[in-house]
């Protein structure tokens, strides 16, 4: 069985959502994660914070975010075992992130060691 | 503490033996290893067994004596100084360290509870070193500290007797070549070791809470016994941290419901049929106090997770907050250290939040179809939905059940469904 990384991508980090939508997306993360846990398929993950955030640029340039001129940011990204990627496709098709229009969530396949 | 009950109930000769073996062959094994040293563990087994024996050959004849633990007692001291007299080395050794004020010939063993419970808590540590496998630390502390056959450790295992046996005889060969003391482990070295301990302690609870083994439902003793060891942990400064509070918290929290769970017959009463005024609200109460005890610093272990979904099940009551925390908790749990039945139950926690639509879909997933619970959970999930695939999922598991006690329970919604 492999591992895949399973990578949270928001068109627009900026965007602020009520309280009440953040909970609802934080309880349905934790049931869509709880869910893979279920089936013994998850490794681990972890949500992003954008606060405190920083972009080191070319040549050593820091900035701070919210990035500005970069469009997309990565929210989290949580590291599942699947037996496919096309399994682990599936997996990445209930993650409640995919109901913001426009974000995505990228699946990608560790380097087995 | 007042833990569960373990008055004696009515018990027959068949089930003394059993019973004073688990409590005590343990008691007497550690108070003789601590003297004897680790080294000579296996004679320590010896005569506790021994002891066993000659009541199993005196008792049926000369008839149960008053108080069949002195009577123990006394035999296994007088076996020790057989045994010590005939052996010189260690006589030199030992008698002169436990008869300090007294003759040779008058020297006794100290099977008093304080001297009992000491060694135990040191036993506990001696085989949880971390030089020995976590497995078999596991399954020689049930062999030495809590009297367990080795049958019974294959059965928690889910391995043979010839592996236990193989594991133990290692396991002791590594605390013999290790000269491994028998003494508290210093405070640098504490957190390292309480997770075997731990573990140990845990499964020895669920062996008497859930008792696959044998056809009695409960073992209360055998679920108080590991109450009173976690106690002792709690008991000792050093070892007062919060993971062990929050096991004694699951203890407390899952054994208030002793006396509801079985009827007249012994046999199971599903947690939703219980009558929660037989729940023991002392125990509710003191759990609660071990969990707000647990819950300093901030390490979340698989105990505190447990311990907080047993406090939500001792509201009876359904609501959404109820069975949402639960499920919460089990998403959690689930991340940190996944077992089926923590899967099976989670997805029964969904249920409750979600119903039984969208919990099927979750069940589907799980696909433990090596897991009669996996095609309960589904037969109850289908119930009221479609009964006849409801009833497909309870034959199947009903097939694959182990126990009188289990066949029993899916025959009780096999029936309800038919009504």
């Amino acid at each position: 069985m492999d591992q895949f990384m399973l990578i949270f991508r928001h068109e627009d980090g900026s965007k602020i959502a009520s309280p009440e939508q953040m909970e609802i997306w934080m309880k349905q993360t934790m049931d869509w994660i709880g869910g893979i846990a279920a089936q013994g398929k998850f490794v681990s993950g972890t949500g992003l914070p954008m606060d405190s955030a920083k972009v080191v640029n070319h040549k050593g340039v820091v900035t701070n975010g919210p990035f500005g001129d970069i469009k997309e940011t990565i929210g989290g990204f949580i590291t599942v075992k699947a037996d496919s990627i096309e399994e682990a496709a599936e997996f990445a098709k209930g993650s409640p992130v995919l109901q913001g229009e426009g974000n995505t969530v990228e699946v990608r396949k560790l380097q087995p060691h | 503490m007042a833990s569960v009950s373990t008055e004696a109930s009515p018990m027959n000769h068949q089930q003394l033996i059993p019973h004073l073996f688990r409590t005590e062959f343990r008691k007497i094994t550690a108070v003789l290893t601590r003297l004897f040293g680790i080294e000579h563990i296996e004679i320590a087994e010896d005569i506790a067994s021994d002891s066993f024996l000659l009541a199993v050959e005196t008792w049926p004849y000369k008839g149960i004596p008053e108080n069949p633990t002195a009577w123990l007692y006394v035999v296994a001291k007088n076996k020790a100084k057989n045994f010590l007299h005939r052996n010189d080395i260690l006589q030199k050794k030992i008698v002169p360290q436990i008869g300090q004020q007294k003759s040779e010939d008058e020297f006794d063993i100290d099977l008093s509870d304080q001297n009992i419970t000491d060694s135990q808590l040191r036993m506990l540590f001696a085989v949880c070193h971390p030089t020995i496998p976590l497995e078999s630390q596991v399954g020689l502390a049930l062999r030495i500290l809590c009297g367990f056959g080795i049958e019974e450790i294959a059965d928690a295992f889910l391995t043979n007797k010839e592996t236990i046996n193989k594991r133990l005889y290692r396991a002791r060969e590594k605390l013999r070549e290790e000269k491994i003391s028998i003494e508290l482990p210093e405070a640098n070295e504490i957190d390292k070791r309480l997770d075997a301990v731990l573990t140990t302690l845990y499964l020895l609870f669920s062996e008497g809470y859930y008792s696959e083994t044998s056809n009695e439902v409960l073992r209360e003793d055998l679920c108080a016994e590991a109450m009173r060891l976690t106690l002792q942990l709690i008991e000792n400064e050093p070892t007062n941290l919060p993971t062990v509070n929050a096991l004694m918290a699951l203890m407390c929290f899952h054994s208030s419901r002793f006396a509801a769970r079985k009827n007249e017959h012994g046999e199971i009463i599903l947690y939703r049929d219980q009558d929660e005024n037989l729940w023991n609200k002392d125990l509710i109460a003191k759990g609660a106090l071990y969990l707000k005890l647990a819950s300093v610093g901030d390490q979340l272990s698989t105990y505190h997770l447990e311990a907080g979904i047993a406090y939500w099940h001792t509201k009876k009551v359904d609501s959404i907050e109820k069975w949402d925390s639960i499920l919460q908790l089990y998403n959690k749990l689930l991340q940190i250290n996944y077992s089926p039945v923590a899967a099976l139950n989670r997805t029964y926690a969904f249920s409750k939040v979600y119903g039984k639509e969208k919990a099927i879909i979750e069940a589907e997933k799980l696909k433990l179809i090596n897991n009669h619970f996996y095609f309960l959970l589904l037969g109850e999930l289908y119930k009221g939905i479609d009964n006849i695939k409801a009833t497909e999922n309870f034959e199947k598991a009903m097939s694959m059940a182990k126990t009188s006690t289990e066949k029993h329970v899916i025959q009780g919604q096999l029936d309800k469904i038919s009504n």
